[in-house]
């Protein structure tokens, strides 16, 4: 394993798609021409200033970017009262969650809708785990006119209705993934064998930074628009850079997006939060980097929750966002370097910050954030009153409301 | 000269082309599964090639997930599956075996003590799905370097800028994908194959062996005819999944039905030429 320190964190990945060891492009050959046309068409895409033109505009006039610099002046006052004389961060949030479809997801979605429009694809498939990925892939496609196939395990179909709902309003078919533990892995199986059967009109869109190269390095791409905004608000606001960058983990793709616009700063640290489920210690979590090991699958070699015998386990987290065994290769590339430390939290404490935020700051985050707030809760404390975190809030609540009601044994 | 070889040149003096069966390791229990691995060179089988299982076949079509599922169940890992072959061995020295399986596993048991392991095991080759050419440094080294061939596969989908790239990384024989597809699901027609395979043919020395899609004697017999060889998995999947009962477990005729049809298979692929 290499652990030199490259001279740059933002020149990953190789092309081969490679982060350090992880990455890659492990999928049949079946699917292999299909993911190198992908691959040259994002390439001939990123070059061009019509494509990104087009993009950008969408981002303004239609998502609503660029999403505000928030400073959480009661959450920041709340969390010094517990904390010593001269400590606690001051506390600002990246709000994603004030994007059009309600999450980070849209940013990428657009940017892959407009390149299948380009490749002169005619139909688009996803996968998803809660569904803001669906949704946001529904939502472009009606925009763009494409008709729209979207996988979804049949047990989260089952437990995120009003999400099937939307996109069905919004013209997408609904496919449950019936195969495997019917969850977001076997949502992401089932598109991966629709797009090799249909390999001549059909366009893949990935909701994370995850799957064979291109696709963690175009979602993050996509995605660093939130962290090139948070970068030059952070400097306009403070005058400076934040101390701490905060994000939640599942495959990563918001965190990634937070993160590589600041990979180069030294003095900025990164936390990602990984789901712990029942607990880290308990076979009931998502926490692929902070207990798995290093595996292939979904066309990626990354920190994967795996037996002794390389069999992929389930995931458990109370956010069906999170909930997925793997995680983006750029982030177990960076955990191995030590550049982005990676931490964890349990169901119960994402349930609290998700109370907390809903009451102090009048926002419902949604139950992926609030895994980071869970964080931000327990370091804002530790770190002197002048220094400053920051939290990507990449999504909101609403569709979390029924699922945290039944947690609190509040009936509906 | 290596089992694969010298199997592929007895058939070509024979003038006729191979059957390859499919078996799920360890589907539905592992005395079942080597019951049938042991009966299949007697119905006619020329190789076989053994699944082994995956939580998360990406490749591979319901029928299959579902056999490996069962696998999986039945306690199947990739050192039992080893150890099938190990004791197919003892009566069986000279039909080709090739495991076909996804590299999650492989990484797991570690790539060297494993292409070690199951070279001394007597397995001639491997499939693995999703190691394509590009990520060939992960595996090939060692394979080779035990002396397992690494058996590719081309796709409809595989232009003629990239084939000959993917043939030259392939040993053994070429596993021609005859639908853009998974597993189990349509077929390809004799029209299709007589215009693919010359396409392969002119890449490479190799035997060319077509699955995907081939599920009937009629189906086989059509692809020895386009190529050298037919692989028969899905079909004779859903026939052991049909013998179950309905706690999934083997009954009596379980075996005695894979065989028949390996039997009627290899009738096919044999008055294919004739």
């Amino acid at each position: 394993m290499n652990k030199t320190i490259p001279n740059s964190f933002r020149s990953g990945p190789d092309d081969r798609g490679r982060f350090g060891q992880f990455g890659g492009r492990f999928v049949a050959e079946t699917l292999m021409p299909l993911i190198l046309e992908v691959e040259a068409a994002y390439e001939a895409a990123k070059i061009d200033p019509s494509f990104d033109k087009e993009w950008r505009r969408l981002l303004k006039d239609y998502v609503g970017r660029p999403s505000p610099l928030w400073f959480a002046e009661r959450m920041t006052t709340h969390l010094r009262k517990n904390a010593p004389e001269g400590m606690g961060a001051k506390v600002y949030f990246k709000r994603d969650e004030l994007n059009h479809t309600g999450a980070h997801k849209i940013n990428a979605v657009l940017g892959q809708i407009l390149l299948a429009k380009r490749m002169g694809k005619t139909r688009i498939i996803a996968e998803t785990g809660a569904g803001q990925h669906g949704v946001a892939t529904a939502t472009a496609c009606a925009l763009m006119d494409l008709p729209c196939v979207v996988y979804m395990g049949a047990v989260d179909v089952e437990r995120q209705k009003p999400n099937v709902f939307r996109m069905k309003l919004l013209g997408a078919e609904v496919i449950p993934a019936t195969s495997g533990s019917a969850t977001l892995k076997d949502a992401m199986n089932e598109a991966l064998r629709d797009w090799v059967a249909n390999v001549s009109d059909t366009y893949y869109c990935i909701g994370t930074v995850a799957g064979p190269h291109p696709y963690p390095q175009m979602v993050r791409d996509f995605q660093s628009v939130i962290g090139v905004e948070a970068r030059a608000q952070m400097l306009e606001a403070e005058g400076r850079l934040p101390d701490v960058l905060v994000a939640a983990i599942g495959g990563g793709s918001n965190a990634m997006g937070l993160f590589h616009p600041f990979l180069d700063d030294p003095e900025v640290a990164m936390v990602g939060v990984e789901a712990a489920g029942h607990g880290l210690d308990t076979d009931q979590h998502a926490a692929a980097i902070s207990r798995g090991r290093p595996g292939v699958l979904h066309g990626n070699l990354t920190y994967l929750l795996q037996t002794t015998q390389g069999q992929i386990t389930e995931a458990h987290s109370i956010s069906a966002g999170l909930d997925y065994p793997g995680v983006g290769p750029e982030h177990s590339w960076l955990a191995e370097l030590g550049r982005v430390s990676y931490v964890a939290a349990t169901d119960n404490e994402a349930l609290d910050a998700f109370q907390i935020c809903s009451r102090l700051e009048g926002i419902i985050p949604a139950l992926e954030p609030a895994h980071a707030l869970a964080e931000v809760i327990k370091r804002a404390p530790t770190m002197a009153a002048d220094q400053i975190i920051l939290m990507n809030l990449c999504g909101r609540g609403d569709k979390d409301i029924f699922a945290v009601a039944e947690h609190l044994g509040v009936s509906l | 000269m290596s089992r694969i070889a010298a199997r592929f040149a007895a058939l070509k003096t024979e003038g006729r082309g191979a059957l390859i069966p499919f078996l799920e390791a360890y589907d539905p229990d592992p005395a079942t599964s080597l019951a049938i691995l042991r009966g299949m060179p007697g119905a006619g089988a020329d190789l076989i090639e053994i699944g082994v299982p995956f939580t998360d076949p990406m490749a591979d079509g319901p029928i299959i997930q579902r056999a490996g599922l069962r696998g999986l169940k039945a306690g199947a890992t990739l050192a039992g599956t080893l150890a099938m072959v190990r004791d197919f061995r003892t009566q069986d020295d000279a039909t080709p075996i090739v495991l076909m399986g996804y590299f999650n596993p492989i990484m797991s048991y570690g790539v060297d003590r494993f292409c070690v392991d199951a070279a001394a095991s007597g397995v001639d080759g491997l499939i693995v799905v999703d190691v394509p050419p590009e990520e060939s440094d992960v595996l090939v080294p060692q394979a080779t370097a035990a002396g397992l061939d690494m058996i590719r596969l081309v796709a409809p989908t595989t232009g003629d800028a990239r084939l000959p790239m993917v043939l030259k990384a392939s040993t053994g024989f070429v596993y021609y994908v005859a639908i853009t597809g998974i597993t189990g699901t349509r077929s390809a027609t004799a029209t299709d194959l007589a215009a693919a395979i010359p396409r392969v043919r002119a890449h490479t020395d190799l035997p060319i062996a077509i699955g995907f899609g081939v599920r009937t004697p009629a189906q086989a017999a059509e692809a020895v005819r386009a190529a050298d060889a037919a692989v028969v998995a899905s079909a004779l999947i859903e026939r052991l999944a049909g013998t179950l009962d309905a706690q999934g477990r083997a009954t009596g005729s379980t075996v005695r039905t894979v065989l028949d049809d390996v039997r009627a298979l290899a009738e096919a692929v044999r008055g294919a030429r004739l």
